[in-house]
Order: C-alpha cells, then sequence, then structure tokens
C-alpha cells in the first residue's frame, strides 16, 4: 500500500495481510492443480490445500469443517442462501423474514423471490439501527421458511441481538440466515451457538483475497439444505458448482487461522483508536452526530454525520491522503442518500453528511491523529463555504424554508 | 472518478465565498436546491443601477466538489456581464469549462438557476421588466 495513503474503508475492503499473500503464491504456478482431480499428484496437493483452508475457516467460525460451502464471495452466499432456501423449502412455505438495514445482496436476493411468489417482510430498525425482538416474532407466520439478519451492518457497525433472534427462530422451527460478512474475523462468531443455520461471509473483509467466500450451511439438527443456484460439476456437495479458486481458498484459511489468532488484540487495539478518533471529531466540532448503537458496535467503526457539510464535497478536501467513505448520495450514481442511515431515523440532510471510518489490522495511532486533524480541517472549510451553516449560525429555522426541489 | 484541474482548483481555491448585504437594493439573491437533495447553492449579484452591470458577485454552497467549483465558477463569469449577459449563461458551458462527468450535470443546471434565480430577485426588487426565467427541471 501507498505509505502516504491513510487507509480508513476497511468495511469496504482490507488489505490482504502479507502473511496471506505469502502462502498463496505456490499455488498459482508450483502447485497448479485442480482440488476436483483426483488421478495425479497436482490434483492431490490442491485438496489437501483446500482441505486444509476449509479446517482453518471451520475452526474461527467453530463449525464442521463439512459446513462450509466455497462461493466467489458475500454476495453469492447470500444469494444462494436465500434464493435456495426459498426454492428448497418451497413446499413448507413461502416467506421470508429481513430488515430495511440489510445488504443490498440480501434485499435484491430477496426482490428476486418477490418476482418469483414469494413474500417478503422488511423489518424496521429503530434510531440505534436495532430490529425489535417483538416485531421479527409477531412477523413469523406458518408460512415463513426464513430469518436473514445481518450481525454487523457495514455502514454503522451495529451488531444485531443475534443470540436472541436465534432463540425466537428455534422457538417457530424457522431457519435463521445470517450475513456475517462484517464480524467474522473482527469479533467472535460462532453459528451455532448462536442458532445461526446458515451464514455469508468473506474473505476480504478479514485481510484474506478477493473473489473468495463462503456460505455456512448447518448439516445436523436441523439438517438444512439450499438448492444450488450455479450448476455444473456437482461441486460443494452439489450446492456450489464451479472449479474451486485454489490460491484464494488457501489465501482465505490463512486469514481465519491469523483472525483466530489476532482477533481479540485487534479489536482491543482498534477499540480504543475509534474512540479516540470519534472523541477527537466530536471535540473539535459542534452539531456531529454519531449514527447508530454505540453499545452494540463493531470495535473498528464509527459513522458520524457532520451538520450542514455534504459528505462527498467533504472528502474531497482530504480524499488525496485518507481512504473512507460516505453516506451522501453523490459518491453513487444514485442521488438518494444511504438507505441505511435514513432507515435509522436521520433526515437526508443528516444522511447526505456523514462520513464512515472503518479502522484496520494496519490503521496506526499517527493515522487517527493525522485524520483528526485533516477531516476537521476539511468540515470547518466546508462549513464557511455552506449557506446553511451561515443560516443556521444566524438563527435562521432552516426546516421552515421552502426549498426548490430539483 | 478524477476530476479536472480547473474542477479541483475551484474546489481547492473558491472565488468570491462570501455574502452581499441582502437590504442593498442592488443586490439580487438567488437560492437554490434543497438540503435533502445534497446541494444547495446560494448566489448574489450586485449590480449598478446605471450601468445594469454586474460589479461583483458572492456565493455560498453546500454540495459535493462540482457543485462548489460550478458555483465559484459562476461567479467569476458574473463579474463585468450585463445582466442580459448573464442571462445568457447556460449550463453546458460550465460542463465544457469544468470538464464536469455525465453525473454532475445537475450540478451545472443548478449554477445556471442560481444565477437565474439571483437576476430575478434583483429585477423585481427594483420593479424591472422581470426577464429571467427558470425552467422546472
Amino acid at each position: 500500500m501507498s505509505q502516504r495513503l491513510i487507509y480508513l474503508d476497511n468495511n469496504a475492503t482490507t488489505p490482504t495481510d502479507p502473511r496471506v499473500v505469502e502462502t498463496m503464491i505456490p499455488y498459482f504456478y508450483e502447485n497448479p492443480g485442480n482440488a476436483a482431480s483426483r488421478n495425479h499428484p497436482a490434483g492431490w496437493v490442491a485438496e489437501g490445500a483446500v482441505d486444509t483452508a476449509r479446517e482453518q475457516i471451520a475452526d474461527l467460525i467453530n463449525v464442521d469443517p463439512r459446513e462450509i460451502i466455497f462461493t466467489s464471495g458475500a454476495t453469492e452466499s447470500d444469494n444462494l442462501a436465500i434464493k435456495g432456501v426459498f426454492e428448497m423449502y418451497a413446499r413448507k412455505g413461502n416467506h421470508i423474514i429481513t430488515a430495511t438495514t440489510e445488504h443490498k445482496a440480501v434485499l435484491d436476493a430477496c426482490k428476486k423471490v418477490e418476482k418469483k411468489g414469494g413474500e417478503v417482510t422488511y423489518l424496521e430498525v429503530d434510531s440505534e439501527g436495532l430490529i425489535s425482538l417483538e416485531a421479527l416474532e409477531a412477523a413469523i407466520t406458518d408460512k415463513t421458511i426464513l430469518v436473514s439478519i445481518m450481525w454487523a451492518n457495514n455502514e454503522t457497525g451495529v451488531i444485531q441481538p443475534m443470540k436472541e433472534i436465534g432463540e425466537i427462530c428455534a422457538k417457530h422451527g424457522v431457519l435463521f440466515m445470517s450475513d456475517a460478512t462484517q464480524a467474522v474475523g473482527k469479533i467472535p462468531v460462532d453459528p451455532k451457538a448462536t442458532g445461526v443455520h446458515l451464514m455469508a461471509f468473506t474473505s476480504h473483509k478479514m485481510y484474506g483475497p478477493k473473489g473468495v467466500g463462503a456460505l455456512f450451511v448447518n448439516r445436523k439438527n436441523p439438517r438444512v439444505k439450499v438448492t444450488s443456484q450455479m450448476d455444473g460439476g456437482g461441486h460443494e456437495r452439489g450446492m456450489r458448482s464451479g472449479t474451486l479458486n485454489v490460491p484464494g481458498i488457501v489465501g482465505f484459511g490463512k486469514a481465519a487461522a491469523i483472525a483466530k489468532e489476532e482477533m481479540h488484540e485487534d479489536a482491543a487495539r482498534l477499540s480504543k483508536l475509534r474512540d479516540k478518533l470519534q472523541k477527537g471529531l466530536m471535540d473539535v466540532l459542534e452539531e456531529s452526530y454519531v449514527n447508530g448503537s454505540q453499545e452494540h458496535r463493531m470495535p473498528h467503526v464509527t459513522n458520524i454525520s457532520f451538520k450542514h457539510v455534504e459528505g462527498e464535497g467533504l472528502m474531497m478536501t482530504f480524499n488525496q491522503n485518507i481512504a473512507l467513505s460516505s453516506g451522501s448520495a453523490c459518491t453513487s450514481a444514485s442521488l438518494e442518500p444511504s438507505y441505511v442511515l435514513v432507515a435509522l431515523g436521520l433526515g437526508d440532510d443528516l444522511a447526505h453528511s456523514s462520513l464512515r471510518f472503518s479502522l484496520g489490522r494496519f490503521t496506526t495511532e499517527e493515522d487517527i491523529d493525522e485524520t483528526i486533524k485533516q477531516v476537521a480541517e476539511g468540515v470547518n472549510h466546508m462549513r464557511e463555504l455552506s449557506p446553511i451553516w451561515e443560516m443556521y449560525k444566524e438563527g435562521v429555522d432552516i426546516d421552515a424554508i421552502e426549498w426548490s426541489e430539483h | 472518478m478524477a476530476y479536472s484541474e480547473k474542477l479541483l482548483d475551484h474546489f481547492k481555491n473558491p472565488r468570491n465565498v462570501g455574502t452581499l448585504d441582502k437590504a442593498n437594493a442592488g443586490v439580487g439573491t438567488g437560492l437554490v436546491g434543497a438540503p435533502e437533495c445534497g446541494d444547495v447553492m446560494r448566489l448574489q449579484i450586485q449590480v449598478d443601477p446605471e450601468t445594469q452591470k454586474i460589479t461583483d458577485a458572492k456565493f455560498k454552497t453546500f454540495g459535493c466538489g462540482s457543485a462548489i467549483a460550478s458555483s465559484s465558477l459562476a461567479t467569476e463569469w458574473l463579474k463585468g456581464k450585463s445582466v442580459d449577459e448573464a442571462l445568457a449563461i447556460d449550463n453546458m458551458a460550465i460542463v465544457e469549462e469544468l470538464a464536469l462527468p455525465p453525473v454532475k450535470i445537475h450540478c451545472s443546471v443548478l449554477a445556471e438557476d442560481a444565477i437565474k434565480s439571483a437576476i430575478k430577485d434583483y429585477q423585481e426588487k427594483n420593479g424591472l421588466e422581470v426577464t429571467a426565467v427558470l425552467e422546472a427541471h
């Protein structure tokens, strides 16, 4: 990575740990085998390497290696879980429950299910970003086959009450699936102890390579099956065909092994740095608000709105030096601000004013000090330029103005 | 996406940031956009009643880099122009000058609106015939 770029966008993707890269290299040229080739040593070596990685990954989340299905990433895992359960359990019912703050991979898979005759309930969240357990239980019907709730949110880092959700699902005999992309490798995640039957996660959010992910599928009590969405050679116990990405899987396995060893230490260090960053900004910038629960939150994430400043413009003041992301519309092709922040009850204006800071294993204290300095300067610069900030300072009621929507 | 040098220059060193006195009869103010949409521009002009020329222009903008650069450029272009000349400024000229990417064209539209809105305000305040027409978007 470039020395001068401070990288605080680890929820988008993490740098691949150099120790991970090292373990992958022999599986490009020296060991070229296809893990499905059963008749020569190259295939056996590849198969052995995949087995080891599967064990490392299973060990991180305390499951049986046979419960790990390799995919191309969390988006594919989410799709396989939701569409696969919808098709496999069609005789049992057609109703799925999820939440409005889920990742698009879950929401769009649910939309597709609706087009195919499924019914989906989208639970709302409170101002902390948490779903209501009462609303969840009330939404379950005799047609409900799946509850899909993410472990930790990508934008706010908010962690849902997973264990309680698991208990409700168990009580009603409904499968519980979780998109745990942001949580695995960062905090302890134990799907079996939590009552989770299917769980999507990916390598590149935990210092492994991009292009490889996994779906945990519970094998016993209950035995869960999903209808394959990718047909071919019948790989991964028939649930996901396609030649395995051997170097990627080897790297994923190593990343899981490192996470198991270092996750607690990383989390303790990063939560201190995150708190320092958040406090450092809040202390010097009035009208700043932390978005989402601070109690139930990932250790390395904070999402802050700086009122009367637009997020993308703000980022342009420092984005040559600091990489992070904004909930503002202008960052994407759409002009809508972050639906996750809007779901928390933020007005569109505050959603446009947000920045997401996601720290990672390679973040240093110097990075945080420099970020506080540059972001504070940027916010002050943008407020000098902001007519709404001027009105606010003059005591004008901004909500009373009739804005010309365009 | 990569921005042009000109855009970055206007963003980093915005010209004519500030506020003109609304109470002054020669000052016209345009306030366009909405906080919910992620951009608000306030553009003001000072018109010489004798010559009908714009002697000063100021802006403040809440928005992305392209919105700030578009309004900064607009104030630069307005100074020294007659009201009629100012009304002829087209948003596509801003798009070309700053090399705005397609997703940012709305920023130039907003700047054109801000110019027209400021002129309209000036004309109404002074009992002049209103020649500034704001297009609905």
